[in-house]
């Protein structure tokens, strides 16, 4: 397979945009003047990390990138000593990020690991229960000290307290000081959240691959249905909204729910009813921390929470009860969907010839089937739960930098790298002090426009899947799992991307999601915010899609994304309901437009579009 | 409809294989009669017997071939024309076989056997409720598909034969088609006496197909057990059996049913029958109809469903001939022509047990995981 080369790729600068490296670390950069690094950049194969951000980063944003940047690659190469890979590298694009796994090419090194990697690695396994209930008090602690955290406004005079308690320190110091912890807390969180990951999906894909090896024609999906069932807490928020839904009907305030698609009016409706407060008692309990969903996958300033975006939630809680009220079951059928897991896991089971092999069989599924709560449960803490209360103190900086006039809108702040954040902060407080105006008032406005514009330019630019040589093999386990980086997925990306013109396109193929197939209406869902759209019976076609999206699978008949494995979220829903999905498409969202016929095949992962 | 169903018509009783019969019915056999009727009888009445609907018909058995080879007065001569015969002399071989055959063929069955063929193709036809019913004369050797032991292909196969007449000359033909040249040198090679050679012929009723093909309970691709491969054209399976076109394939996932892969190709060619002549033929197939789907969902799937009742029956891999009858129903028109223990895989496997290393602990498979990691290109 040939992908362009990267430096290539990067020279053709978008006019307009020159000198956008500025707006990220400098290390991210791909370079041309260090024949040393430009080399090794050349030899390497980085692909466009489309799951994570299927749009370009905003300065600000980066700070997630960096975190895990740091993480993963700490725990393969530092911590548990992977032997065969070392961490995964990051390089930026015209703010789209491209990773690439790199390897330790010493056979005597990768031998030195092994002994090494079977001990740590394996206390893990060995204790992985024990280990994550001590990761869930970790990571609640820091959350809870996230949210303590106080960002200082700046005063004409200091509160009288600070003399007569003799502290020593005022508020400017607090807010400099404040907001290195509001960062270092954020790093911490994303320490916590590679601590398991990795390990949990070594265990997943070389699940996946052994049965693959055993059943050659199975379906990745069939893989995954085995361990389908199992109680994790990403489902918690929308079982919140079922259960709200239920209480309203319940207490007769259900047309109240109902009867706009604003919340504020909604709820001043309620107030006014003796049931209606007592509903929305229920509602605040749900909210904390179920509330703190967001409304996208967490990774950006943008991904609002429910509680910020609450007409989201309602509009979920509304759908749900003109499905009770139709008599529709709108519960998960667990039972069913256990009892399937448990048949295919059986028949398969019993298809396994050799006793060895069935052996392996149970141990990797039993060590699979440990690592999944895992797997799936740290996004609730750490991209949603963490990040959503994240943004907003991150806005309580930005109102100071705005009333000390470095941005003109709190939204301004996310085109500012943190450090750069950091600096404004000490102009700000400096001048406070001095009594002067920050220099940053003059520089950064400007700044943050022309940052604008590119950030604009950057979003109407298409990234390319990949760039640089190709490897034989991956072994960075997070890499094969969640980009599903195959043979068949490149070669199916690259075979839309040699298409012009994306409408003309009739037949196209992603990852089998979940099985079934299903013809319809399509509906683009660019965001969440556009779930509100969807039809009944419609099928939803989403660059990706997150837990704030369940609604929107009680209404559809179906979904494709353009990004995601066979354990995104989407695939995992649907075989939860049961109906077709096809993932991980690369293009779907631009190929499909809202109202074409289409068909979708989940258990071959085609998609067909009646043009 | 009871027309063509195995199980349904005269309910014959289990033979007993010690009266030496020299015809009996499809139903009144099982696999262990190999001896008697060979191996595709015998398997079509295993297959009726668990419940697989099945084209109905008869067999001779090999007491009638031997009484045959008797009356006609070749066995004994046999030895005689072979002698001095090696099996790398080809002309000499040929030479020998084209007076065995010519004497078989020439060679009418004994009037008793002969009224007795009559009489059993005579109820067939009832059964069917066709007169003088269209049948398949196929041989049914007793050495063959036994797995390992594969002559698969060397004797013949006639369809939409029709009469009494022709369904005798057939049957004639069936029996000399053990002496084709390549089918002595075979014996000669493998040292098996050519007098201990014994054939059944089978007369079955050819299902009207509008589509057939072949089946496999595994995937002979890769050998995979959880599926079920399916190859299918329009007509009579003929084409796909012999290789003369590329079939549409179909891949079904044997626990879920769904239907993995569908490769539909270009079917130049079908077999059917003459409506004249009431002889199969072959002919190019309407263009248009050349790239559809040969075999649609639902009969993939009832099909599929067969094909694990017969594995399961069979306890093992299995080989299978299959048609979709275009008289019938939706629903009761899929019918099982043959099936046959899968050779290639299983022998395989049997190799592959012996090599095979130990299961591991999950970590230390983990480990040897990461160590190979994924191919990407």
């Amino acid at each position: 397979m040939k992908f362009p080369v990267p430096h290539d790729v990067k020279a053709a600068t978008i006019p307009g945009t020159e000198g956008w490296e500025r707006m990220y670390p400098y290390q991210y950069q791909f370079v041309t003047d260090d024949p040393v690094r430009n080399q090794y950049e050349k030899e390497m194969f980085w692909f466009y990390d489309g799951l994570h951000y299927p749009e370009p980063l905003y300065p600000f944003d980066t700070i997630w990138d960096e975190a895990w940047y740091l993480a993963l690659s700490q725990y393969n190469n530092r911590i548990f000593m992977v032997p065969p890979v070392r961490g995964v590298d990051h390089r930026m694009i015209n703010g789209y990020v491209y990773i690439s796994p790199v390897p330790v090419k010493n056979p005597e090194e990768i031998g030195s690991r092994v002994p090494h990697f079977m001990e740590r690695a394996g206390h893990y396994y060995k204790n992985w229960d024990a280990l994550e209930a001590k990761w869930k008090v970790k990571m609640e602690a820091t959350i809870r000290e996230l949210e303590k955290l106080e960002i200082p406004r700046l005063a004409d005079m200091e509160d009288i307290s600070v003399v007569t308690d003799a502290i020593g320190e005022s508020k400017g110091y607090h807010l400099l000081k404040n907001y290195d912890d509001l960062i270092n807390l954020g790093i911490k969180c994303w320490q916590y959240h590679f601590e398991f990951l990795n390990l949990g999906y070594a265990a997943y894909v070389f699940f996946l691959d052994f049965v693959q090896k055993l059943f050659p024609s199975i379906p990745a999906q069939r893989v995954t249905q085995m361990i389908s069932g199992i109680d994790v807490i990403m489902y918690q928020p929308d079982e919140e909204l079922k259960k709200l839904a239920k209480k309203a009907i319940e207490l007769g305030v259900d047309n109240a729910v109902c009867f706009s698609q604003e919340w504020t009016q909604v709820e001043e409706a309620l107030k006014k009813l003796p049931k209606g407060v007592e509903w929305l008692t229920s509602l605040n309990l749900s909210r904390e921390p179920w509330f703190n969903v967001s409304t996208g996958t967490g990774w950006f300033h943008h991904d609002r929470s429910w509680n910020d975006a609450m007409n989201i939630p309602l509009n979920g809680i509304q759908t749900y009860i003109q499905k009770v009220k139709a008599g529709v079951n709108i519960e998960r059928p667990m039972e069913q969907v256990r009892a399937e897991r448990d048949r295919i896991t059986a028949e398969y089971r019993g298809l396994i010839e050799k006793e060895e092999d069935r052996k392996q069989f149970d141990e990797l599924l039993g060590c699979a089937k440990t690592v999944f709560p895992y797997v799936e449960n740290h996004l609730f803490y750490v991209e949603h739960w963490f990040h959503s209360v994240f943004w907003n103190k991150m806005r309580e900086v930005a109102a100071i930098l705005v009333e000390h006039g470095i941005i003109k809108d709190v939204e301004d702040v996310w085109l500012l790298r943190r450090d750069e954040i950091k600096q404004a902060l000490w102009d700000v407080v400096t001048a406070w002090a001095t009594g002067v105006t920050p220099r940053g008032t003059q520089t950064w406005p400007k700044e943050v426009e022309w940052r604008k514009g590119v950030m604009q330019k950057f979003k109407e630019w298409n990234a390319p899947p990949a760039i640089g040589t190709a490897p034989e093999v991956i072994q960075e386990p997070f890499t094969i799992v969640l980009w599903g980086v195959t043979n068949a997925s490149l070669a199916d990306w690259a075979k839309v991307a040699e298409v012009k013109d994306l409408a003309s396109v009739k037949e196209f193929k992603g990852f089998a999601g979940s099985p079934g197939i299903a013809e319809g209406k399509a509906r683009v869902c660019k965001t969440v915010e556009d779930i509100r759209q969807l039809q009944e019976g419609e099928i939803l076609v989403a660059p990706t899609t997150s837990p704030s999206w369940a609604p929107a699978f009680a209404k559809i008949k179906a979904c494709v994304t353009d990004v995601g494995g066979v354990m995104s979220h989407a695939a995992i829903v649907c075989r939860e309901y049961g109906m077709p999905a096809v993932v991980g498409t690369g293009h779907a969202t631009k190929i499909i437009q809202t109202g074409m016929t289409i068909r979708v095949d989940g258990s071959s992962g085609a998609i067909t579009v009646a043009r | 409809m009871a027309t063509a169903s195995g199980t349904g018509g005269a309910a014959a009783p289990r033979l007993d294989p010690n009266a030496a019969p020299e015809l009996c019915w499809f139903e009144q056999v099982r696999r262990e009669d190999v001896a008697l009727v060979g191996g595709k009888c015998s398997s079509l009445g295993e297959l009726i017997s668990a419940g697989v609907r099945v084209p109905p018909g008869f067999a001779l058995t090999t007491h009638g071939y031997a009484r045959f080879m008797r009356d006609a007065g070749v066995s004994g001569e046999i030895p005689g024309m072979l002698a001095g015969v090696g099996d790398d002399d080809l002309e000499k071989l040929e030479a020998a076989s084209q007076a065995i055959r010519e004497k078989i063929e020439a060679h009418h069955f004994a009037w008793e056997l002969e009224d007795a063929i009559a009489e059993y193709y005579r109820k067939l036809s009832v059964r069917c409720m066709v007169p003088a019913v269209p049948v398949a004369v196929r041989s049914s050797a007793t050495a063959e598909d036994l797995p390992g032991a594969s002559f698969a292909g060397q004797q013949d196969t006639y369809l939409w034969i029709r009469g009494v007449d022709d369904v005798l000359h057939h049957a004639r033909r069936c029996i000399s088609s053990l002496f084709t040249a390549r089918a002595i040198a075979y014996r000669l090679r493998m040292g098996f006496p050519h007098e201990d050679v014994a054939l059944s012929v089978g007369f079955q009723k050819m299902a009207n197909s509008y589509t057939a093909g072949v089946m496999f309970t595994l995937n002979p691709g890769n050998g995979d057990r959880s599926v079920l491969a399916i190859d299918a054209n329009f007509g009579f399976g003929e084409s796909v059996v012999s290789g003369e076109v590329t079939p549409d394939h179909f891949l079904v996932n044997k626990i879920t049913l769904d239907i993995l892969e569908r490769t539909i190709c270009t079917k130049e060619i079908t077999y059917t029958v003459d409506a004249k002549t009431q002889k199969s033929v072959k002919i190019e197939t309407p263009f248009e109809r050349q790239n559809v789907q040969s075999l649609i969902d639902d009969e993939i799937v009832e099909l599929a469903r067969m094909g694990k009742v017969i594995e399961k029956h069979y306890g093992r891999h299995m080989d299978i001939e299959w048609a979709v009858d275009k008289d019938l129903p939706a629903g009761g028109n899929i019918f099982i022509l043959q099936a046959r223990p899968e050779t290639v895989w299983s022998e395989k496997k049997k190799a592959q047990n012996e090599t095979e290393a130990k299961a591991a602990s999950a970590m230390d498979f983990i480990l040897s995981s990461l160590l190979a990691g994924k191919k990407v290109s």
